[in-house]
């Protein structure tokens, strides 16, 4: 899987990306996690509320700061 | 019930009479009061969330003509969470969009004005019929500051390009079972009961010192009538204090009970929640200090305004 954090720099945004971090310690297997800064980017995503999630491309959750489980259960 | 159950436990089981007391008895009353409204409150206005995000209001008001997004975008602003750090990609997306800066500033401006810690103080401390007034005259604001907005052309001063995107976005609504959206709603009010009891007490807490040692008349003469100023300097001191809504807004029911006008009270909380430092700080990286100088002499205005008034009438 490849994992993204939309966000620019705000405590939430940050967190959600050590809360995916755990989560994939959690689940296990080789999958990519990256910080996206870029407002452009974010925006080519069609996110306007940060912090968002997404995977392989797919938007999964926007402004809201998730904890490893629900990361966990979103991603599954 | 609780004010006699206090009141009891104060007077009667502690045996406690004079200032000291009086504070004491105010404190608690008043602090786990604020608790229970802040927590009750907080929860309903964000399970009515759960059925909105920024991303749908978004697709909601792309293509409403003018007012009548300007009308909208204050409304949704009631029920939208806002945290500044989300301030550029919102104001970004709407202009991709092709939602008028008007109608995004109408959002900007209402969001963090009509937020639910700021409504759940005022019902908690002031009833509804205050609470109403103040999302009334809230929604006013981020309607005409927005449209006014709106009508200058102020196109130029936003310092990023922005491609606006082709076609319509759809309004994706969020699917969840009462179950989940009553979970989400409990995690999310205690997160933000967490970050704010404390400054509750703090508030309430000096609030109970002015209450119980303080006489009236003291406040009365330097935020009361007599003071042609008093709307003003309240706006301006309330410019900085965002952060600390919760703390300031128990500290402000005292203030009127010691005589500060209402209408000075209202001033002073609008503008601590709708007037935000490092909103304009965050908003700088891509607006012109020009554009910004604007939304708050608008926003800062029209709050002066609303707190004269109430103190004419009232």
């Amino acid at each position: 899987m490849k994992i993204e954090i939309l966000g620019t720099s705000c405590a939430k945004c940050k967190q959600l990306e050590e809360n995916a971090k755990l989560a994939i310690a959690k689940i296990g297997g080789f999958h990519s996690i990256e910080k996206i800064d870029d407002i452009m980017k974010i925006m080519e995503y069609n996110v306007v509320s940060t912090p968002g999630l997404v995977v392989d491309g797919k938007v999964l959750s926007t402004g809201k700061l998730l904890n490893p489980q629900e990361i966990i259960d979103l991603i599954q | 019930m609780w004010k006699d159950f206090v009141d009891n436990l104060i007077y009667n089981t502690l045996n406690l009479d004079g200032h000291f007391a009086d504070a004491l008895n105010f404190f608690i009353y008043d602090t786990i009061k604020i608790w229970f409204l802040l927590i009750s409150i907080i929860f309903v206005v964000s399970y009515l969330r759960t059925h909105f995000n920024t991303e749908y209001v978004r697709a909601y008001l792309q293509n409403k003509s003018q007012f009548t997004g300007n009308v909208l975008a204050a409304l949704f602003g009631i029920i939208t969470p806002f945290c500044s750090c989300s301030a550029i990609p919102l104001f970004l997306g709407f202009i991709q969009a092709r939602i008028p800066i008007g109608v995004t500033f109408s959002f900007l401006i209402s969001s963090p004005l009509n937020n639910e810690i700021a409504i759940a103080l005022l019902f908690g401390i002031f009833g509804w019929k205050v609470t109403a007034i103040y999302i009334g005259f809230g929604l006013l604001i981020a309607i005409f500051g927005g449209y006014f907005i709106g009508k200058m052309n102020m196109e130029k001063y936003i310092l990023m390009d922005v491609k606006p995107m082709e076609g319509e976005l759809d309004e994706v609504k969020i699917s969840l079972t009462f179950r989940q959206r009553s979970r989400e709603a409990w995690e999310y009010t205690v997160d933000i009961f967490k970050k704010i009891y404390i400054y509750v007490m703090i508030g309430v807490g000096i609030g109970a010192f002015i209450h119980g040692y303080i006489p009236s008349d003291f406040i009365a003469s330097y935020a009361g009538a007599n003071n042609p100023f008093a709307v003003i300097i309240a706006v301006l001191m309330g410019i900085p204090m965002y952060s600390n809504a919760a703390g300031v807004m128990p500290l402000v029911e005292v203030l009127t009970s010691k005589g500060m006008l209402l209408g000075t009270a209202l001033s002073f909380m609008m503008a601590v929640t709708a007037l935000s430092l490092p909103e304009a700080m965050i908003l700088k990286k891509i607006l012109h200090v020009k554009l910004i100088t604007l939304f708050f002499g608008i926003v800062g205005f029209g709050i002066i305004c609303i707190g004269y008034i109430f103190n004419t009438i009232l």
